[in-house]
């Protein structure tokens, strides 16, 4: 197991985010927390990044147990579910910003930048500023930007929330092949299941701060384990969306 | 929903963004040297004061005469303010005219204004020698050394308050409830009052409660008009400023911290107004 | 639709092609009744007119009623240059500590939640509601010889009340929160989320600062100082107490003003008056171009 959560509970002004959340994710595997609004996987995903701190358990990232470790250590590549990109900086400088921080020489992130331009299909405009960006360039920028210090654990916050219906079907399949292509393990939050089980190998269904079923797409549609994942999964949309794949 | 719960998260969340300690250190520090430190005196001082001499001396003629006519001018400018303001900031954010943005630059006068040189200039400008007071004297109205003269002065201090806390809101205040007034066949006066004004209200009253603060601590602009007679153009601040010379210090930490009590409170309700308005308007 | 609109209906469309247009920007309603517009705009020019304007004219005529040799020698006396230096001193002095420490409160109050954060707000716009008099007044209470620390300053011959300290740090005082307030909004709106991604790249404080929330708030800031740097110039009321009028000591412009018109001396009390107020006309002309690039 690359990222490992063990008996994670958090609480927020009395409010419980996460019981005793127990799960794990494998090197180089594209997992999915899904479950309504509300029901903690937010939490979940900010806890792991070192945005949010776990009351009690253990957050384990390539075996290491990494509670105490500031987010900036710990590796990761954030994708913020409405990108923060850095207004007053053009796409180049927001891509290179994680390499400058690091110190990198000016060669080493220019070629990196470079890269990763040509990457997210957007060679051409490095010098464009957020503003003048469309909302699926953004989300490519931002995705970019994450990836640019070679992280090993890419976490997205709702990646598609900010973008139109049209566009978010297409952008799925792009990053879906994106992330296979750089093989970094990633995990996004999603309240769509479409979204969860069309993108991801495995799905970790959340309610009320639970885990309430770990598995693959086919697992969890064809073998629910709880009234609320039966509730949750629509199995007959599932069922027509395998027909179509 | 989500973006909610987030803000409820961040407040117990771990600190990520770093320059805390620094930020919280220099504020306080700063906070606590020039202006906490500075301003528990006065109450240090009051404690000494038994509590005889400070009713005595915040009940006398003299001093119970001047926050009135702190209060009563400042109340009497902040409406006019009110009134002015309002149309002020109407025609700015409705009309197109020319020399607009120079009437838009202008509103902020007071501020950049040295307030002696405005006391002096209002004071030479309403005397009944002067432009426009010797105008009304021939009526027989005196405006310098009066108190019509005091809420003259306060009038200016306090026009940006007003048409500052009513423009923006005017300016975002959504055409449809008017358009939608007028289809059901109100007049255009009749919208205003019962359709626009309503919703201004909050900003008006927070600008309101502003210009009526500034007024009734205002020095500078008000002392030169005022002429300082006792019991009809005394301010309150005024009264602080002579016992000072006279180094009554008693006297007049006794007169000030009546003046503070009231500013805090005025200030509590404004900020009360304006909290009630930012649920107001989530709703 | 005028030129105008039509083209922020176009940047607006451009700027951001997948997103539905969020707002269409709509030209001023002309009022169908220009009876009442130019009732209106009427009104308010001659409010205006008198409220503010004349006065600005009476300074200069004033000023100039003696002719401009007398013009020149108030404004060139010696006791006019040196009041000058001092509300110059005063003011950068104010300007300087009231930024410093409008940063930090704004960086602190809009980027990190913590119990207090409200009463803070609240104590840091406390000199802005007070009477000047008695911001000069808590400083006589601190500072003077009846104040509390007065017989420690005594002892070092340390002197504030009435001399140049006293005068500056009621000007500090006066303007404390002014760069806070155009900070603070201006941060608060931008939220944090950009100076968090920074910081889980590992940028230090001083860099998210320099590169992420500074390119934010620079015009607010810039704004900020011009209002501070008119208050301060202008300070009367705290100044008057605490400075005992010291000509050539601690006299500002502005009681220095106070004092000719108080000897009588009119034309001179104008003139020096007519220097505040080409300063203040320029502060305002800095304000409205700032107001102008920060849209």
């Amino acid at each position: 197991m690359y990222v490992e959560m063990k008996h994670i509970t958090k609480t927020f002004d009395g409010f419980q985010a996460s019981r005793d959340v127990n799960f794990g994710v494998e090197k180089g595997h594209l997992a999915a927390l899904l479950g309504p609004s509300g029901s903690g996987k937010t939490t979940i995903l900010r806890m792991i990044a070192g945005l949010d701190r776990p009351d009690s358990g253990d957050i384990l990232i390539n075996g290491a147990r990494v509670n105490d470790l500031p987010g900036s250590k710990r590796g990761i590549g954030f994708v913020f579910q409405n990108y923060a990109l850095f207004r007053y900086m053009t796409v180049a400088d927001n891509i290179a910003f994680g390499l400058e921080v690091q110190k990198k020489s000016k060669g080493e992130i220019k070629s990196r930048v470079e890269e990763l331009l040509e990457l997210i299909s957007m060679k051409d405009l490095g010098k464009r500023y957020p503003h003048q960006l469309s909302g699926g360039q953004r989300q490519r920028v931002a995705f970019a930007r994450a990836l640019a210090p070679n992280p090993q654990l890419l976490l997205l916050d709702e990646p598609f929330a900010a973008i139109d219906a049209k566009v978010r079907r297409e952008l799925r399949t792009w990053l879906r092949e994106m992330i296979e292509r750089v093989g970094v393990t990633s995990i996004f939050v999603t309240h769509d299941q479409e979204e969860a089980m069309e993108v991801a190998d495995m799905v970790i269904i959340t309610n009320q701060g639970r885990v309430e079923q770990i598995g693959s797409p086919e697992e969890i549609c064809l073998h629910p384990q709880t009234d609320f994942v039966k509730d949750f999964i629509d199995a007959e949309r599932f069922e027509a969306l395998m027909a179509i794949h | 929903m989500d973006a909610q719960i987030v803000k409820v998260k961040n407040k117990k969340g771990v600190r990520v963004i770093p320059g805390f300690g620094l930020s919280l250190g220099v504020t306080l520090a700063m906070l606590g040297c020039l202006v906490l430190i500075p301003l528990v005196s006065i109450f240090l001082s009051a404690a000494q004061l038994s509590f005889g001499d400070f009713i005595e001396v915040v009940t006398s003629r003299q001093v119970v005469s001047g926050y009135m006519v702190s209060l009563s001018c400042a109340f009497l400018a902040a409406l006019v303010n009110a009134a002015f303001g309002t149309v002020l900031a109407w025609v700015l954010v409705r009309y197109d005219f020319p020399g607009k943005r120079l009437m838009d630059g202008l509103i902020e006068l007071p501020f950049a204004l040295p307030t002696a040189v405005a006391g002096i200039s209002l004071t030479y400008l309403y005397s009944d020698q002067g432009w426009i007071g010797s105008l009304f004297d021939k009526i027989g109205i005196k405006i310098a050394y009066t108190r019509i003269g005091i809420t003259i002065a306060m009038v200016f201090v306090g026009i940006p308050f007003v048409v500052r806390a009513v423009q923006p809101v005017l300016e975002k205040l959504d055409r449809q409830y008017e358009e939608a007034a007028m289809m059901l066949g109100a007049s255009k006066l009749y919208t205003f009052f019962r359709v626009i004004l309503p919703e201004l209200f909050p900003a008006l009253l927070a600008g309101f409660g502003l210009a009526f603060a500034r007024g009734i601590g205002e020095y500078g602009s008000v002392v030169f008009i005022a002429g300082n007679i006792p019991y009809k153009t005394q301010i309150a601040p005024l009264l602080i400023m002579t016992k000072l010379e006279q180094y009554k210090y008693a006297d007049a930490t006794a007169i000030a911290l009546v003046l503070l009590l009231l500013s805090f409170l005025l200030m509590f309700l404004i900020n009360s107004i304006q909290i009630y308005m930012q649920k107001f308007s989530k709703a | 639709m005028s030129e105008k609109t039509k083209k922020a209906y176009e940047t607006e469309e451009t700027a951001d092609g997948l997103h539905s247009i969020q707002k269409v920007i709509e030209p001023p309603h002309e009022s169908s009744r220009p009876i009442i517009k130019y009732l209106l705009i009427g009104v308010c020019v001659l409010f205006l007119a008198v409220m503010l304007v004349i006065p600005l004219i009476v300074v200069a005529v004033n000023a100039f009623s003696d002719g401009w040799a007398a013009y020149q020698k108030a404004v060139m006396d010696e006791y006019t240059l040196k009041a000058l230096w001092l509300t110059l001193l005063a003011t950068v002095s104010a300007v300087v500590v009231n930024t410093i420490f409008g940063i930090f409160a704004a960086y602190l109050l809009s980027k990190f939640y913590f119990k207090g954060r409200q009463v803070l707000a609240t104590l840091i716009d406390i000199p802005f509601s007070i009477s000047p008099v008695i911001a000069g007044l808590v400083f006589i209470l601190t500072f003077g010889n009846i104040g509390w620390m007065g017989d420690f300053l005594k002892a070092h011959d340390i002197k504030i009340v009435f001399a140049v300290p006293g005068v500056i740090l009621a000007t500090i005082f006066v303007t404390f929160p002014f760069v806070f307030r155009e900070l603070f909004p201006v941060m608060n709106a931008q939220g944090k989320d950009e100076e968090e991604a920074a910081a889980l790249m590992g940028a230090n404080g001083f860099t998210i600062f320099r590169r992420i929330t500074f390119p934010h708030i620079k015009w607010a800031l810039l704004y900020g100082v011009i209002l501070c740097t008119a208050r301060a110039m202008g300070e009367f009321g705290a100044v008057s107490v605490i400075s005992g009028h010291l000509r050539g000591k601690t006299n500002t412009l502005p009681l220095h003003v106070e004092i000719l018109y108080n000897e009588f001396n009119t034309t001179a009390a104008f003139a020096v008056s007519s220097l505040l107020v080409i300063l203040a006309v320029l502060i305002l002309i800095a304000r409205n171009i700032v107001e102008w690039k920060k849209k």
